[in-house]
């Protein structure tokens, strides 16, 4: 038997309300038991526009994007225009405009709404219930979704949007006939399915974060914003910075004063905060930095993906000082790296870069086991009793980690200088003497920072001929394109990075070729690899066209050779 | 006043006969009066000569970037509100690299004492004007005379209801310490301007301050807006020192968040307990 894949494709105009029907679409494939991966692209804009939101339903998790959808659901003809290309051959479009092509179904979602009900608002549940209908979704599961969306708003509410539902859904049933074969019966499995930069806002709470301060930037805003509204139950506080440059240096202050801080901003508050990311590395304060990856340069497209920073994170601030930059792959990969990054943050008293995206940002990623412990939150700390002359830059320690203490904890004072400093924080240009010795006590930090990085993840490399080399978001679409590749008598392994500052201790395979996939146009991680490891790639698979890499993209350039052009 | 306990014995770098000194003195009996002890004091600088002040005070410190230091000083607030947290700057620092955070600071109204030392100039680079350089004044750059008018952030200030505004004169240490103390008592934001001729590249001898520094005198009401923007205005070749506004009380920032979930240092915080993370990821389950 066939494994159950479908992709679903509701596209439409912002303020259309496809982001309701995706979530509330997700949520009855969830209560079946299926497990779900989605992803968002949008424009930069509130109203109008064109937009999608992609469901990917399976049994078991398939947390990757495709390009082409089994489903397209319309919201309005530009749209089912727009998405068309993204539709299988075999695939149908349901709207509710009228359509001479094959495969269609038409149900007009907005004027049955007035008819039958009385106002136009209920076209989107409708439309949900249409979907169900054609998915053969038990109609018991999308009505008590229905009721826990909106009890709050009274019971006719609840009653007419289930009404509703079911009216499209039984319309949507008789206009299949047998176009629709899709089934999906109540599954028992119950999958955790957790957004990507929700994981990074669970996972700071589980880090012992205090201390929040950001300045509104897509992609990167919603990871604020989720600590500040559960900062009752976390305790978190969070402040709106006037800028991204008083974002980190308040986060910083935070550090300093010992709360686990971080902040949050995309390329172009990052290239703000480059100043304060030396100031942290000068100071030895642990602050973590989200840097949600969008295309660039300038303003760039605001709202859309990319993999662009790479070089820009690992080279961020001015002069010389240590510092980590991981990438996560995905939503429970961006939960354990959020852990570490505050871990080693306070254990090596450096700034710490977490990579993300728009696209692990915005994307949901199913789970069946969601272990939070696996890299439990460490704390570095001293003891101020432990000191009668308290030095706070103390130079004769092992891997330059001299003992912190904070401000107000105990009679020992704290000093901290953006000036070259003794071991007391106070200014120096002793050239020969302090100065030089305080700038290798920091430069110390690289050797054992570097043996806490992971290597990178290898799957089929030892019996491939060729590998492709990835990093960050990206992990799903390339292993799921080994499987397509290997179909087509390709042998194919896989090597990710997910850490990728200081470069981790790995080597590569003078018999094998190497295809660098990453979703910038210059190859920054070739690059990197290329200047770290001497290795030169044999091809590369590029995409920065705003839109995430895919399997199938991976897989057309790998047949074609490497030929990258969007 | 004995205030042994804030002094340091770390090398002082300013020009000997240096007006900062007479801050440094007042500061110091400030806090030795009001009983603290230097491991409650936290000072925070930016970049220039003010900004090495906490280098000379026997206290908790971070001499940050240039302008950079209410950011800061706002961030160890927020995670330690028990610390008396004073932010310690000049007019380049503050009203140059720093103004956009000075005008925030406004809007937050945090528990800090920021003190402004002005001379109007960039001594620590050599005697460039700076945002508060007074029209016509020949300094190292621009060329010719300084054409960009300077601003008036006591002004600002008192428009944006500043719970205390107050200027002071390094000279007149004595009057200066009061207002310290009276400006890092107050409970919220308190911005003291402290007028700090430059003796290496002041274009004015300091005796030409001294004339012009008035007190202000006993009838003056310092809550009363519109007399206070008066007063700024339209200073008539005097400089009004003292307390010239007292605005509305207010909540002071992190207040809500202190009431409401802790009022304790952030450095005592550990981890999300695993039963509450459980509990918490499961709500991204259906059931």
């Amino acid at each position: 038997m066939e494994i159950m894949d479908i992709q679903i494709l509701i596209a439409g105009s912002a303020g259309e309300g496809i982001q309701t029907i995706g979530d509330l679409l997700g949520k009855v494939m969830q209560t079946q038991g299926y497990s779900l991966f989605t992803w968002q692209e949008f424009e930069s804009r509130i109203r109008g526009g064109q937009n999608s939101y992609r469901l990917r339903i399976s049994e078991t998790p398939k947390n990757a994007p495709r390009e082409e959808a089994d489903i397209l659901l319309g919201m309005n003809p530009e749209a089912s225009k727009k998405y068309l290309p993204f539709l299988k051959d075999n695939g149908i479009l349901v709207s509710e405009f009228n359509d001479d092509m094959d495969n269609t179904i038409t149900i007009p979602f907005s004027e049955l709404s007035r008819e039958e009900f009385g106002k136009k608002i209920f076209a989107n549940t409708i439309a949900i219930g249409a979907v169900c209908g054609m998915l053969g979704v038990e109609k018991s599961v999308f009505s008590r979704i229905l009721e826990d969306t909106f009890s709050r708003k009274g019971t006719s509410v609840v009653e007419t949007n289930q009404q509703a539902a079911l009216k499209g859904y039984d319309l949507a049933k008789e206009a299949c006939g047998d176009k629709c074969t899709w089934r999906l019966p109540k599954r028992w499995a119950d999958y955790y399915v957790i957004p990507g930069h929700e994981a990074v806002s669970l996972a700071s709470i589980y880090a012992g974060c205090r201390f929040i301060a950001a300045y509104p930037m897509s992609p990167s805003t919603g990871i604020i914003t989720w600590l500040s509204r559960n900062e009752k139950e976390f305790g978190v506080f969070s402040e709106q910075a006037e800028d991204e440059i008083a974002a980190i240096n308040m986060a910083i202050g935070a550090g300093f004063a010992g709360a686990r801080a971080m902040t949050a901003t995309s390329g172009g508050g990052f290239a703000l905060m480059a100043e304060g990311i030396s100031l942290a590395g000068m100071t030895e304060t642990p602050v973590v930095i989200v840097l949600a990856q969008r295309p660039g340069p300038a303003t760039g497209l605001p709202t859309r993906t990319a993999q662009g920073d790479l070089l820009f994170a690992i080279n961020a601030g001015h002069g010389e000082f240590p510092r980590l930059v991981m990438a996560p792959a995905n939503a429970e990969d961006a939960f354990h790296k959020t852990v570490k990054a505050f871990n080693l943050a306070e254990k090596y008293q450096i700034p710490v870069i977490l990579l993300t995206d728009q696209f692990l940002a915005d994307s949901q990623f199913s789970y069946e086991q969601f272990a939070h412990n696996k890299i439990p939150p460490e704390y570095y700390r001293s003891d101020p009793g432990a000191f009668d002359n308290y030095r706070r830059y103390d130079v004769s320690v092992e891997n330059g980690v001299s003992p912190r203490l904070f401000p107000g904890q105990s009679a020992h004072l704290v000093g901290a200088d953006s000036d070259e400093h003794n071991e007391r924080g106070h200014i120096t240009e002793d050239l020969s003497g302090e100065a030089i010795r305080m700038s290798n006590k920091r430069m110390d930090k690289m050797g054992a920072l570097q043996r806490e990085i992971d290597l990178p993840e290898q799957q089929s490399v030892s019996s491939a001929d060729t590998v492709l080399v990835g990093w960050g978001s990206t992990r799903e679409a390339i292993l799921e394109s080994l499987d397509l590749l290997n179909a087509k008598d390709f042998r194919v392994g896989m090597m990710h990075f997910t850490e990728l500052w200081p470069p981790p201790d790995v080597s590569f395979s003078g018999d094998k070729k190497y295809i660098v996939v990453e979703g910038n146009a210059t190859g920054q991680l070739e690059q990197l690899l290329r200047a770290q490891y001497g290795l030169v790639a044999a091809g590369h698979v590029r995409r920065w066209d705003g839109l995430p890499i895919t399997a199938d993209y991976i897989a057309e350039k790998v047949l074609n050779d490497g030929n990258e052009t969007v | 006043m004995e205030t042994k306990r804030f002094d340091n014995e770390v090398e002082n770098q300013w020009c000997p006969g240096c007006s900062n000194f007479g801050i440094l003195k007042a500061l110091k009996t400030t806090l030795s009066e009001l009983g603290k002890r230097p491991d409650e004091v936290c000072i925070v600088s930016g970049i220039g000569q003010a900004a090495k002040l906490p280098h000379y005070l026997n206290c908790n410190f971070f001499n940050g970037l240039h302008g950079r230091a209410i950011p800061v000083a706002t961030g160890i607030h927020a995670a330690n509100p028990e610390l008396t947290t004073l932010v310690v700057t000049g007019d380049g620092d503050c009203y140059g690299e720093g103004g956009n955070h000075f005008l925030h600071m406004m809007r937050r109204n945090p528990d800090i004492c920021v003190i402004i030392h002005n001379n109007e100039l960039y001594a620590l680079t050599k005697g460039q004007a700076s945002p508060t350089t007074p029209l016509g004044e020949k300094r190292t750059l621009p060329a010719g005379l300084v054409e960009n008018r300077p601003l008036n952030m006591l002004g600002v200030a008192i428009i944006h209801d500043t719970g205390f505004v107050a200027r002071g004169f390094a000279g007149q240490i004595d009057h200066l310490a009061g207002l310290f103390k009276e400006g890092i008592s107050h409970k919220g934001l308190s911005i003291i301007e402290v007028i700090q001729p430059c003796i290496t590249w002041g274009g004015q001898p300091a005796s030409r301050y001294k004339e012009r520094v008035r007190e202000l005198d006993d009838n003056y009401d310092a809550g009363d807006r519109l007399a206070a923007m008066e007063t700024v205005l339209h200073e008539k070749g005097t400089v009004p020192v003292g307390v010239l506004y007292r605005g509305s009380q207010r909540p002071v920032f992190a207040e809500r968040y202190r009431t409401q979930v802790s009022d304790r240092p952030m450095y005592e915080f550990v981890s999300t307990d695993d039963a509450v993370m459980m509990n918490t990821l499961n709500r991204y389950k259906s059931a």
